[in-house]
């Protein structure tokens, strides 16, 4: 039924200045990498990637990055506190090929590390990259070195690894190594310019995208992009390059909670 | 088969997208479309850009959802962009709602040399005070807007109604006699609450939001059938419909169109094609030939 669960919160793990993760148990769907859950602080609710996706301890992990009042009155909250969760909703994405590459960028480092978990649990070969604005932004980046994830960082500041943006260094590496697929998920301008990349090499690739949502569940159309009409929260939210295509509006603007177009 | 004349407009056949699901850009009007909508109405829009209420705005309940996502729209002059932008293979219908005959005409006149009919929200049960039901419920009101946006229209303006009223039939003979070209029946039903167990939270932000899905079908059928035998004018009928059988039964009830919403939620949008597929096949067995020797024919 698509009504909230409350939930406890399990652990709360402070990843950056900006983001934490808090962790869940949840017995309801099993989630797959690159879904989200609406979360419901009982005055607001928004869509949230899930992060990491236990199916043996039951849990399930979302990240928030704090940007805004619902984020910050998630972040004021402490381990026993209660959230609603509904979902897990949308498409995921693919777990496909046997040499990967998954590039983040700041808080959508999170379903890439759903996904990167899962796609060793099933022997496939992943390399990231995790870019964000400065080292201490940087997400999941002692876990991946820990699970022996081949992880390289692009920092804005250059604070740490490569010195600049995540495409400028993926147009180094990816000529280097014959990846099968790529996946990505951060700001829209990055990933843009990782189609751009993809495109030109013809390497398949999956996108995750955001847009502004209400009912996540297909029904009240603020999340559809010019020109498919696609739903973000069910046929999305991760596309392949060809659907991204089509989605004249990838890039370029999207709409806020009136449907009022404002540019990327 | 399956054509049928709405108001003079011809359509493919008697399914139409309902107002409010999707339909808040031309993109997702023309999706429906090409998945075979007979027709498409627009989400509804009003003179002002309106963020609606903040969420939880959509919650289901047992046999449907209930919904206050309180009429967020960009406003007649950003939504005309979007009407522009609508493939003509598919006759439009604008839904429109303001809180006056003045603003109701207004955004009708503003968009109808892009649509093809008009159809008058008088009827969400969770609009801001003085728009949707609260007009809806008054048949001088209703009457009194019918009028206007009648005047000031060349195109047909078809009336979507409430069922929350002592009498619809009432209201359904005032929007006649003022003029109107038809009645949709009936908008989402209630309001209704779910409250959270665990927390005692009303779960919606706005606490209360209509009904909509099977669970309301039987009073949607009602509605029908008690205003077509009072009215004239064509009746659209809305509320619960999920498979051929649902759209049947609501055309035996007097409907010469059926509009499709909630259910879209559970089968997407190949809903269209599910259900035109099964009312040919039904047609095809039973005899039937057209749409219209079925309307009404519940009424012996």
């Amino acid at each position: 039924m698509h009504a909230p669960k409350v939930v406890e919160i399990k652990r709360i793990i402070e990843e950056t200045d900006t983001i934490k993760t808090f962790i869940f148990n949840w017995d309801g769907e099993p989630a797959k990498p690159g879904q989200f859950m609406m979360l419901w602080n009982f005055h607001d609710e928004k869509p949230m990637s899930i992060s990491l996706i236990d199916p043996i301890k039951e849990e399930i992990g979302i990240s928030i990055k704090n940007i805004g009042p619902f984020t910050e009155a998630i972040h004021s909250l402490q381990v026993g506190d209660k959230l609603g969760l509904r979902g897990p909703y949308g498409r995921g994405f693919e777990i496909t090929g046997s040499k990967i590459l998954a590039v983040g960028g700041g808080v959508g480092m999170a379903p890439i590390s759903a996904f990167v978990n899962e796609a060793r649990d099933r022997g496939v070969d992943v390399d990231v990259i995790s870019a964000a604005t400065t080292k201490n932004e940087l997400l999941f980046m002692d876990e991946l070195r820990a699970a022996d994830v081949k992880t390289y960082a692009c920092t804005d500041d250059g604070s740490f690894g490569f010195c600049g943006f995540a495409t400028e260094f993926m147009e180094e590496i990816i000529k280097e190594k014959d990846y099968d697929m790529v996946v990505t998920c951060g700001p829209e301008i990055m990933m843009k310019g990782v189609f751009e990349i993809v495109d030109k090499l013809k390497i398949p690739a999956q996108f995750s995208m955001e847009r502004y949502m209400k009912c996540g569940i297909g029904i009240c159309g603020q999340c559809c992009v010019d020109d498919t009409g696609w739903r973000i929260c069910a046929e999305g939210p991760v596309f392949w390059t060809d659907e991204v295509r089509l989605i004249t509006e990838f890039g370029k603007y999207k709409r806020d909670a009136s449907g009022i177009k404002h540019d990327i | 088969m399956l054509e049928v004349e709405l108001c003079d407009i011809k359509m493919k056949n008697p399914t139409m997208l309902a107002a409010g699901v999707l339909g808040s850009t031309a993109a997702s009007l023309n999706w429906a479309a090409r998945s075979g909508a007979g027709a498409v109405v627009t989400k509804s829009f009003g003179l002002h850009p309106n963020k609606g209420y903040v969420n939880p705005t959509t919650v289901e309940v047992t046999g449907g959802i209930i919904n206050a996502i309180g009429l967020s729209n960009p406003g007649v002059d950003t939504f005309y962009g979007e009407l522009e932008k609508i493939e003509k293979t598919t006759p439009t219908i604008a839904s429109i709602y303001g809180a006056s005959a003045e603003e109701f005409s207004q955004i009708a006149a503003k968009v109808e040399n892009l649509v093809d009919i008009i159809e008058l929200n008088v009827s969400c049960p969770h609009a801001q005070k003085g728009c949707g039901a609260s007009i809806g419920a008054d048949p001088k009101l209703t009457g009194e807007i019918v009028k206007a946006v009648k005047n000031a229209v060349e195109i047909p303006v078809i009336a979507k109604l409430t069922p929350n009223v002592t009498d619809i039939v009432e209201i359904a003979l005032s929007a006649e006699k003022a003029g109107c070209n038809g009645l949709t029946l009936i908008n989402s039903l209630g309001p209704g609450i779910k409250i959270d167990l665990d927390t005692a939270n009303p779960i919606l932000s706005n606490k209360f939001g209509g009904l909509s899905g099977p669970a309301i079908k039987p009073v949607a059928l009602r509605c029908v059938f008690d205003v077509y035998d009072a009215v004239e004018i064509p009746v659209v009928g809305v509320g619960g419909i999920s498979d051929y059988r649902d759209a049947i039964e609501f055309i035996f009830a007097g409907a010469r169109c059926v509009q499709i919403g909630t259910s879209i939620t559970y089968k997407g949008l190949d809903i269209f094609k599910e259900i035109t597929d099964g009312m040919k096949k039904f047609m095809y067995n039973r005899g039937y030939e057209s749409i219209d020797e079925m309307v009404g024919i519940a009424h012996k």
